[in-house]
C-alpha cells in the first residue's frame, strides 16, 4: 500500500465534495432559478426601455408647436405627450422629478432645448424638422426667395443641454451592476454556507473521526473548501454563459465587450469573495455538532456582508461618487459583491480595484490561517458547542 | 500466601482479580504459576507487528479518564478489551487513533511511536459509527480505501469483495441513512477493513448485531487475526469475548487491572464446585473450613474453595448425606472474573 500525498488527499476530498454538490437535486433547482431571475430581469429592462412615451414641456412661443410636433413624432412611431409650462425654473424641476424628459424653451426659429441626462433621438429628429421648417419660414418673409434659405436652414438645429450629462448605456451598466453583485452575493453566500453544512454534516454523522484518523484536519478542510468552491464556480459560470446569450439574443444588451469583461471578471471575484468566507464558516461549523445548531453562529459571519451589500449597492447606484460606498467596496468583506458592481458602473479607479484584490488577499491569508486553526482545534470535539475562545487557545488533536 | 499487590507486566494489578468476594485473600502472581515480567519486545522478531500502549494518561478536566493505562497486542492476535461503562477503553481507542491527544505515554507500533503514516494503517471502528448518511455504501467504501492510499481500482475491487463478504452486497447503491442499524454496522466493519490494514482497532463492533451478523463477524476477526494482524476489540459480550479471544484486558476507572490469555485468567481464579447431592440438607457445607456455598437449587449445590483446600474432602462430606450424582471442578468464566473486579471498584 502506497501513502498517499498531500496533493492526492485534498483531490480525493475535494473530489467527493465537487461530486456531491453537483449532483443535489438544490444545486439544479438553484441554478435555473437565478437563469429563470435574469431572464425576467433582462426581458423587463428591454420591455421598459422601449414602450414608455416621451414627456415634452413646451414654454412661451414654443408653446405653439405642440399639435405639429406630436404628429411629426407618431409618424416616426413614438408616442409624445405635450404639456404647457410656465416657465424654466418650473420645467427644470420637472425634469429633475421625471415628471418631464424633455424641456423646449424661446422662440420658435432657435429653441433651447433641455433635458435631464439623455435626449430621446425621435424626439429629436422631429424637434429638428419643425425648427428648420420656422427658420425657413422666416427667412423666406424677410428676404424673398434666395440661395441664403438653404444655408439659414442648415445653420439651425436643435441642440439639446443635459441637466445631469450622463453616458447613455447608463442603464445597461446599473443593470449589470445590480446582476453580478446578485449573483456573487448569492453565490458566495450559498456556497459559504454549504461549506459549514459539510462541516456540521461530518460532525454530527460522526464520520469525521474515520477521515482524521486517515488525513489532517487542514487536508480535510481544503479539500471542501476546493470542492464545494469548484461547484459554485461551475455555478457562476452557467448563470454568466446563459445570461449573456440571453440579454444579446433578447437586444437588450449592446456592450457586448465590456459586459463579457465585467461579467468574467466576476469569476475573479467569486473565487476571492468564496475563500475569504469559506474557512471562516468552516471554522463556525466547526463548533457546533448538529444542524440545528448552526444557524446561530453563522449569522454574524453571513449577516454583516448582507448589510454591507444592500447598503453599498443602493448607494453607488444613486449617488455614484458617495464615499461611503467607496470606503465599504475597499472592505474585504464587502469588495467581492460591491467592486464588481462599481467597476460595471465605471466609477472604480484602477488604483481601487487593485487596492481591493490586495486587501483581499490579505484578508483571506489571515482568515484561513485563523479558520484552519479554530477548525483543526474543534472538529473532533462533539457534544456541546466548543467555545470560541477554547477553540482558539487550546491545541486539542494532535 | 503473601499478602501484597504485585504487578502484571505492564498490566497493571492481577492480584486485585483473586480477591473473593467475601474475603480480602490477594495472591502474588508467583502462586499462579504465570510469566510476570514479559519480555520487552523491542528488537525481538515480534517487534515488528506489535501495538503498544505505554503509559497512557488522560484527563478530562478533574475526571481521570486513563491513568497508565498499558498493555499490548501482538500480531495474529484477537484481544478482548472489556471493562464496565466509563472505564476509558473508548478514550484509550481514540488515542490509539490520534484522533484524541494523550496527556502523557506513548502509543508504539513496530516499536516505533505511532503517526499518521503507521495509523493510515489501522482499520478503525468508533464508538459512535461515522460514515456519510446521504453517500452510497459502496462509493463511501471506495473513498475510504482511496483516502487510506488505495488505488481506485482496488479500492473498488475492496470495497466488492467486503460488501459481499459481509453480507450487505444487495445493499450497496442504497444510502447509508437508508439501512438497518444492523446493515449500518456490517458496512462500518467494510469500511474498517476495506483498505487491508495491518491493525484493527473496533469499539464494540458487536453490539447491535444479529446472531447470524455476529457469526460472520467473529469468523471475520478470527480470519484477520489469523493472517497476521493484531485485532484489539471492546465489548460487553464477555461470552463471546471469552469465545473469541486469545487474551483479554480488564480495565477499571481508567486502568488495566488484568490483563492475560483467558485460560489462565481463569485458571486464577477461584476454584468452583458444583455438586448435585439430592439427600444434602440445607448448610451440609457449614463444618467445612474455606469452603463457601454461592448457590443452592433442587439439591445442586454451587461451592467456592480457597486454593489448597482439598476438593476430595469436600467429596466425602457430600457422599456423607447420601448418594452424589455429580461432582464437578470448575473455573468462573470470565463475567464473573469481571463481575469481582467490579465489585472491588464498588468497594474502593
Ligand atoms: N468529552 C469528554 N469530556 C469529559 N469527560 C469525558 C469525555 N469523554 C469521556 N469522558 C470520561 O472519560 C471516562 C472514560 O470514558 P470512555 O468513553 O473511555 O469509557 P468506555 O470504557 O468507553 O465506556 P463505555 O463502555 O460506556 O463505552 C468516563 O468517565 C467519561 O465520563
Ligand atoms: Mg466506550
Amino acid at each position: 500500500m502506497t501513502m498517499p500525498g498531500t496533493a492526492r488527499t485534498i483531490q480525493l476530498v475535494a473530489r467527493r465534495e465537487l461530486a456531491t454538490r453537483v449532483r443535489s437535486k438544490s444545486f439544479l433547482i438553484s441554478t435555473v432559478l437565478i437563469v429563470v431571475l435574469i431572464a425576467v430581469y433582462v426581458l423587463l429592462f428591454s420591455i421598459m426601455g422601449r414602450s414608455s412615451s416621451v414627456k415634452v414641456g413646451l414654454s412661451g412661443q414654443s408653446t405653439g408647436i405642440a399639435t405639429q410636433l406630436r404628429t411629426a413624432t407618431s409618424a416616426l412611431g413614438k408616442q409624445v405627450e405635450t404639456s404647457s409650462v410656465g416657465d424654466q425654473t418650473e420645467g427644470e424641476q420637472q425634469l429633475l422629478s421625471g415628471k418631464l424628459d424633455v424641456l423646449v424653451l424661446g422662440a420658435l426659429d432657435a429653441p433651447t432645448v433641455v433635458v435631464k441626462s439623455t435626449m430621446d433621438p425621435t424626439v429629436l429628429a422631429a424637434l429638428n424638422s419643425l425648427v428648420r421648417q420656422q427658420a425657413i419660414q422666416g427667412v423666406l418673409a424677410q428676404n424673398g426667395l434666395k440661395p441664403t434659405v438653404l444655408d439659414a436652414a442648415e445653420n439651425v438645429s436643435v441642440r439639446p443641454k443635459a441637466l445631469q450629462p450622463e453616458d447613455p448605456e447608463q442603464g445597461q451598466r446599473t443593470a449589470l451592476a445590480y446582476i453580478v453583485g446578485f449573483v456573487l452575493f448569492f453565490s458566495i453566500q450559498t456556497f459559504g454556507v454549504s461549506v459549514a453544512q459539510g462541516v456540521v454534516e461530518e460532525k454530527s454523522s460522526r464520520v469525521v473521526e474515520i477521515l482524521l484518523a486517515t488525513i489532517r484536519p487542514w487536508q480535510l478542510l481544503v479539500g471542501k473548501v476546493i470542492g464545494i468552491g469548484v461547484a459554485g464556480l461551475l455555478q457562476v459560470v452557467v448563470i454568466a454563459v446563459v445570461g449573456l446569450g440571453l440579454a444579446r439574443s433578447s437586444g437588450a444588451l449592446t456592450l457586448p465587450d465590456f459586459a463579457v469583461g465585467s461579467i468574467f471578471s466576476a469569476l475573479g471575484w467569486y473565487l476571492l469573495g468564496f475563500f475569504l468566507f469559506a474557512t471562516l464558516l468552516a471554522a463556525a461549523g466547526s463548533l457546533v455538532s448538529r444542524q440545528e445548531e448552526l444557524q446561530s453562529v453563522i449569522t454574524p459571519v453571513t449577516l454583516l456582508p448582507v448589510l454591507g451589500f444592500v447598503i453599498g449597492l443602493n448607494l453607488m447606484v444613486s449617488e455614484p461618487n458617495n464615499v461611503t460606498s467607496t470606503v465599504l467596496s475597499l472592505i474585504p468583506l464587502f469588495t467581492p459583491t460591491l467592486m464588481p458592481g462599481r467597476i460595471a458602473l465605471g466609477i472604480a479607479p484602477t488604483w481601487q480595484v487593485v487596492l481591493g484584490v490586495l486587501l483581499m488577499l490579505a484578508a483571506i491569508a489571515l482568515f484561513s490561517w485563523l479558520g484552519g486553526r479554530i477548525y483543526a482545534n474543534a472538529v473532533l470535539r462533539t457534544g456541546a458547542r466548543v467555545r470560541l475562545r477554547d477553540a482558539l487557545r487550546c491545541a486539542e488533536g494532535r | 500466601m503473601v499478602g501484597e499487590l504485585a504487578p502484571c507486566g505492564r498490566c497493571g494489578y492481577l492480584g486485585l482479580l483473586m480477591t473473593n468476594l467475601g474475603h480480602a485473600v490477594i495472591m502474588t502472581t508467583a502462586d499462579i504459576g504465570m510469566d510476570v515480567v514479559e519480555p520487552r519486545r523491542e528488537g525481538s522478531p515480534l517487534a515488528e507487528e506489535v501495538l503498544e500502549i505505554d503509559r497512557v494518561s488522560k484527563r478530562y478536566g478533574d475526571v481521570v479518564a486513563l491513568s497508565d493505562m498499558a498493555f499490548d497486542v501482538r500480531a495474529g492476535e484477537l484481544f478482548g478489551f472489556v471493562g464496565s461503562n466509563g472505564a476509558g477503553k473508548t478514550t484509550t481507542m481514540r488515542i490509539v487513533l490520534g484522533v484524541l491527544a494523550a496527556d502523557s505515554g506513548e502509543v508504539r507500533w513496530s516499536g516505533r511511536p505511532i503517526n499518521l503514516r503507521s495509523r493510515r494503517q489501522i482499520g478503525y471502528m468508533p464508538e459512535e459509527r461515522g460514515l456519510y448518511p446521504k453517500m452510497k455504501a459502496f462509493d463511501q467504501l471506495v473513498y475510504l480505501g482511496e483516502l487510506h492510499g488505495l488505488s481506485t481500482a482496488d479500492a473498488r475491487r475492496s470495497a466488492s469483495y467486503w460488501l459481499e463478504r459481509l453480507g450487505v452486497a444487495a445493499r450497496r447503491d442504497e444510502e447509508v441513512q437508508k439501512l438497518s442499524l444492523g446493515n449500518q454496522q456490517r458496512v462500518q466493519l467494510a469500511a474498517a477493513l476495506v483498505h487491508q490494514p495491518r491493525v484493527l482497532v473496533l469499539d464494540e463492533p458487536f453490539s447491535g448485531l444479529d446472531p447470524v451478523a455476529v457469526d460472520v463477524m467473529s469468523e471475520v476477526l478470527r480470519e484477520r487475526a489469523a493472517a497476521g494482524v493484531p485485532v484489539v476489540f471492546s465489548s460487553h459480550q464477555l461470552d463471546l469475548v471469552e469465545r473469541l479471544c486469545s487474551r483479554v484486558g480488564i480495565v477499571r476507572s481508567g486502568r488495566m487491572v488484568a490483563c492475560d490469555e483467558v485460560d489462565r485468567l481463569r485458571a486464577a481464579g477461584p476454584v468452583r464446585l458444583a455438586v448435585n447431592a439430592p439427600q444434602a440438607g440445607p448448610g451440609w457445607t457449614a463444618g467445612l473450613l474455606g469452603v463457601r456455598e454461592l448457590d443452592a437449587t433442587d439439591g445442586r449445590t454451587v461451592l467456592e474453595i480457597d486454593d489448597g483446600v482439598d476438593d476430595q474432602m469436600v467429596l466425602a462430606a457430600a457422599l456423607a448425606t447420601g448418594p452424589v450424582r455429580e461432582f464437578t471442578r470448575q473455573r468462573p468464566s470470565l463475567a464473573e472474573l469481571f463481575r469481582n473486579v467490579v465489585s472491588e471498584e464498588k468497594k474502593s
